[in-house]
């Protein structure tokens, strides 16, 4: 699937992590910018679960720009999945 | 029963350790209109993740009006939370239509009927009118609440501390939710600084009718339960009459006194509802 | 060699000696006396109506015999508002004078620009209480080449005491002083309170100078340094910034996760055995070890229970509580707000004491043997109770050894408060990074999770379960916090030691490796 237009999700308070898409042409490929406030602890697992959630929706070019705040998984997957959906224009149940 | 804004990871993934009876995750009206997705997607991952503790978790859903409430149904229902909130109840009608739309998602999952709840809330002039019918014809509706916030926007008339306003719509709800066997929670008490106010409000509350309080900060929690709960004389007093009773039905004697004072069913009753909130059996 | 925690100790270190293990908090105390020899006090004679006064700190510390390899040492009773270390540092650095030992009772954010000090073979050797900021993080990085030694606020006086913290120059900030050098902290603009740290300095030091900024006319009363210690006088225009030395008020947190925790520490207060009349009780600063006296306070009202005496480490709360009624005294090391700092000036009941009453383990008893209930923080704890304040989930010396493992070694209770993990790290584990508190002083912790108590105080589990309180099994409330986070990634580190914490007896609990930089 390929990001239509640019969109973000997420919020800066503690706890939360933001995702911001921007799309790319074809063939770009996946530019991934990721930042965390535990990098060092769970960065490892931080990239992993992008990567796989990337590969779930079948995107392969993305420009992908990820601040972490110390985000549970659940967050950090829930968010993602968000910022992914409104990129492909796919959000249902909701304003826009 | 402790408000979390569904949008905030932060305080849902605290929410279990304040000691709430109940947590509500809100996807109505504590998130903004152009979140409501990433709000719905949140509480859905957290709820299935989350330890919760012995708090229950309840989830206010938009209204089916609005272009997220189905939505947020077909994320919601299948996880089967304690209950359902639905906000602005109106009628009779729109309970059963709501709940069909819930069957049917159970079904769709293979889930049962009967496990799940919902929550009534009253929060406009036309709900408090109809509030009988929506408490008392579903079996699955255990619990109606007061929202005092929407109901005054509702009548155009400005918030009082006294409640004024809204004192006749708080009655008339309990009343029904009293006809109906069913709980009913006040509403929340914004100035979370002012401690006496809640404990006043609260004590109100509860001498009317009300079987609980909506808080929107976990300070709250502890005077809503010293309010609430019996106090050691009230559950000494209640052990007593109760454990006498039985004694006295054993012995086919019905009506009986405690200290000169004549004790009769309803006091029994009373009694037994103290100890149940008590958490106390008579061995 | 291994200590009696597990932890791998060093026989020998260069420029700090030979190092002896720690082998359980009680152990050496239990002989009676301390194996150590003690120096004696410095030895001088000066004549009568002699002045003192200099005219500028740089002047006062020209004549104070300043020399390579000096340990120069600082009270940290000026908290983030200090400027004197930095100024003294500056000046002594300019001077030429190299390889010098701070010994500041502690260091903070406020001291940062002695870094560059650090990397220039200005300063060479540092003991402190604790370390923060960009210091500490350099410093865990391995800017130094000789550990800094990390000590208890009691450790630093037997270390006085013993002549392995041999003071040169010791400066002393004083609020109000005057030209014979009695001083104290207890009234001036630049007011902060006790002056407690600094006695032991005074005592031992080589030179001694006071610098003030308000020079009282003859005597500065009360005497909380008396001028018989003190060499040379100097009078600035600022000893600190007052904004951030003592302000106003503290006020308890509004955070409803510590006030949670503080609430439940408090009903493990409660229903422990040792809430009873005449109790003695400490609390930390601030945070959830602050909020817990909230609780207590209201506890003591409902049942009209009075205690004996509170200590440390005061702020105005524990003022407040004292005016209320509940306690008879304060014993007052360290004051952390305005109305502390006047009522230690007014209230004959609040105490100014100095460190060696307050915690040196090598006397006849000092003030924290006789402490009831103590609540304290924590940055990591693990699952034999041992309490990490010194190192941060990222590497960095960020913290402080303080009065953490003195109160706690004589508390009846001792109850850790701290949140099960903070963003994302964990708090609870299975091992600390760094052992400052051993965990057979720590009876209880508390979190918003779980109450846990130290499996050597069975009675008191008793106690809390029977009050139908939330208590867990450690190694329960370990795993479920890791399944809530996830499983940290750990950090890296090299051989190389920067750091040895030193227990309040004087033999190392654990030590500091380097951080390696990712």
């Amino acid at each position: 699937m390929k990001p239509k237009i640019a969109a973000q999700s997420g919020t800066f308070e503690s706890s939360d992590v933001i995702f911001l898409i921007e799309p790319l042409p074809d063939n770009s490929g996946r530019k991934l910018e990721i930042s965390s406030t535990v990098m060092q602890q769970f960065g490892e697992s931080f990239k992993r679960i992008i990567v796989d959630m990337l590969d779930q929706y079948e995107v392969t070019d993305i420009h992908l720009i990820a601040k972490d705040k110390g985000a549970l998984e659940p967050t950090i997957k829930a968010r993602l999945e968000t910022a992914i959906k409104r990129s492909l224009d796919k959000q249902e149940g909701t304003l826009k | 029963m402790l408000y979390i804004p569904g949008n905030n990871p932060a305080m849902i993934q605290q929410g279990g350790v304040y000691g709430a009876d109940s947590i509500l995750l809100d996807l109505e009206d504590a998130v903004a209109l152009n979140q409501k997705d990433a709000a719905r997607i949140l509480v859905r991952n957290m709820i299935q993740v989350i330890d919760f503790y012995d708090s229950e978790v309840c989830v206010r859903v938009n209204h089916l009006s609005t272009p997220f409430g189905l939505a947020d149904l077909e994320a919601i229902v299948p996880l089967q939370p304690s209950a359902i909130r639905y906000p602005k109840t109106e009628s009779a009608e729109e309970v059963a239509n709501l709940l069909q739309i819930i069957e049917k998602i159970e079904d769709h999952h293979g889930l049962p009927h009967n496990k799940m709840t919902l929550h009534a809330m009253i929060e406009t002039a036309m709900g408090v009118q109809n509030v009988f019918n929506i408490a008392s014809k579903f079996e699955r509706v255990d619990a109606i609440t007061i929202g005092g916030q929407d109901l005054t926007a509702d009548m155009n008339i400005v918030y009082t501390p006294d409640g004024a306003g809204i004192d006749f719509a708080r009655k008339r709800i309990v009343m029904a939710a009293k006809a109906s066997h069913i709980d009913v929670i006040d509403t929340v008490f914004p100035d979370v600084n002012d401690e006496e106010g809640l404990r006043k409000e609260t004590a109100y509350a509860k001498s009317i009718g009300f079987t609980g309080k909506a808080v929107i900060n976990p300070r709250q929690i502890e005077i809503i339960h010293e309010v609430f709960t019996p106090t050691e004389e009230e559950i000494r007093k209640a052990y007593r009459i109760v454990k006498e009773f039985r004694a006295n039905s054993a012995a086919g004697i019905g009506v009986f006194a405690i200290d000169g004072k004549m004790i009769d069913a309803p006091i029994v009753t009373r009694a037994e509802y103290i100890l149940r909130l008590a958490n106390v059996t008579v061995g | 060699m291994l200590n009696s925690l597990g932890r791998e100790i060093p026989e020998y270190i260069e420029g700090i000696g030979k190092l002896e293990p720690f082998q359980g908090a009680l152990t050496k105390l239990r002989k009676g006396w301390m194996d150590e020899p003690t120096i004696p006090a410095p030895n001088r004679a000066y004549l009568p109506h002699q002045s003192k006064l200099c005219n500028s700190l740089e002047d006062a510390i020209l004549r104070s015999n300043p020399h390579n390899g000096m340990t120069v040492s600082f009270h940290h009773h000026l908290r983030n508002g200090d400027i004197l270390l930095v100024q003294t540092l500056t000046i002594l650095h300019n001077l030429g004078i190299r390889e010098i030992t701070l010994a500041s009772s502690s260091l903070n954010e406020c001291h940062d620009p002695i870094l560059t000090h650090l990397k220039d073979g200005t300063v060479t050797r540092i003991f402190s209480s604790g370390i923060r900021s960009q210091l500490g993080r350099a410093i865990a990085l391995g800017v130094l080449d000789i550990p800094v030694v990390i000590h208890s606020h009691g450790g630093r006086v037997r270390s006085i005491h013993t002549g392995k913290i041999h003071i040169d120059l010791a400066i002393i900030a004083a609020s109000a002083a005057d030209c014979e050098g009695n001083a104290t902290g207890s009234h001036g603009k630049s007011a902060f309170g006790s002056i407690g740290y600094a006695v032991i300095d005074a005592r031992y030091a080589k030179q001694v100078i006071v610098v003030t900024d308000n020079l009282v006319n003859y005597p500065c009363i009360p005497l909380s340094i008396s001028q018989n210690f003190i060499d040379l006088v100097v009078v600035v225009d600022s000893i600190g910034d007052a904004s951030q030395i003592a302000t106003g008020t503290t006020r308890i947190t509004s955070s409803p996760m510590d006030l949670r925790i503080a609430k439940l520490a408090a009903d493990v207060i409660e229903h422990s055995g040792f809430f009873e009349p005449g109790f003695s009780f400490q609390v930390g600063a601030g945070g959830a070890s602050l909020a817990v006296a909230k609780f207590i306070r209201e506890k003591m009202k409902v049942k009209g229970l009075k205690g004996s005496f509170m200590l440390g480490g005061i702020t105005s709360y524990c003022v407040d509580m004292l005016n209320d009624g509940l306690f008879e005294t304060i014993f007052d090391v360290q004051s952390f707000d305005a109305v502390v700092s006047n009522s230690l000036l007014n209230n004959r009941r609040h105490i100014e004491i100095q460190a060696a009453l307050y915690a040196n383990p090598f006397n006849s008893g000092c003030i924290t043997n006789k402490i009831d209930v103590v609540v304290l923080g924590a940055l990591e704890i693990d699952v034999d109770f041992n309490v990490n304040v010194i190192t941060g989930s990222e590497g960095n010396i960020r913290g402080a050894s303080g009065g953490h493992s003195d109160t706690s070694s004589g508390a009846k209770l001792t109850v850790v408060v701290c949140p099960s993990f903070r963003g994302r790290i964990p708090i609870i584990k299975k091992r600390v990074h760094t052992i400052v508190t051993p965990g057979e002083s720590v009876h209880v912790l508390v979190t918003e999770r779980g109450i846990c108590v130290n499996p050597a105080f069975k009675e008191l589990e008793e106690n809390l379960r029977r009050a139908g309180l939330n208590v867990k099994d450690i190694h329960d409330l370990e795993i479920e916090v890791d399944q809530i986070t996830g499983i940290p990634a750990p950090l890296e580190y090299t051989d190389k030691i920067v750091g040895l914490v030193e227990y309040r007896d004087g033999t190392i609990i654990d030590v500091i490796h380097q951080l390696k930089e990712k």
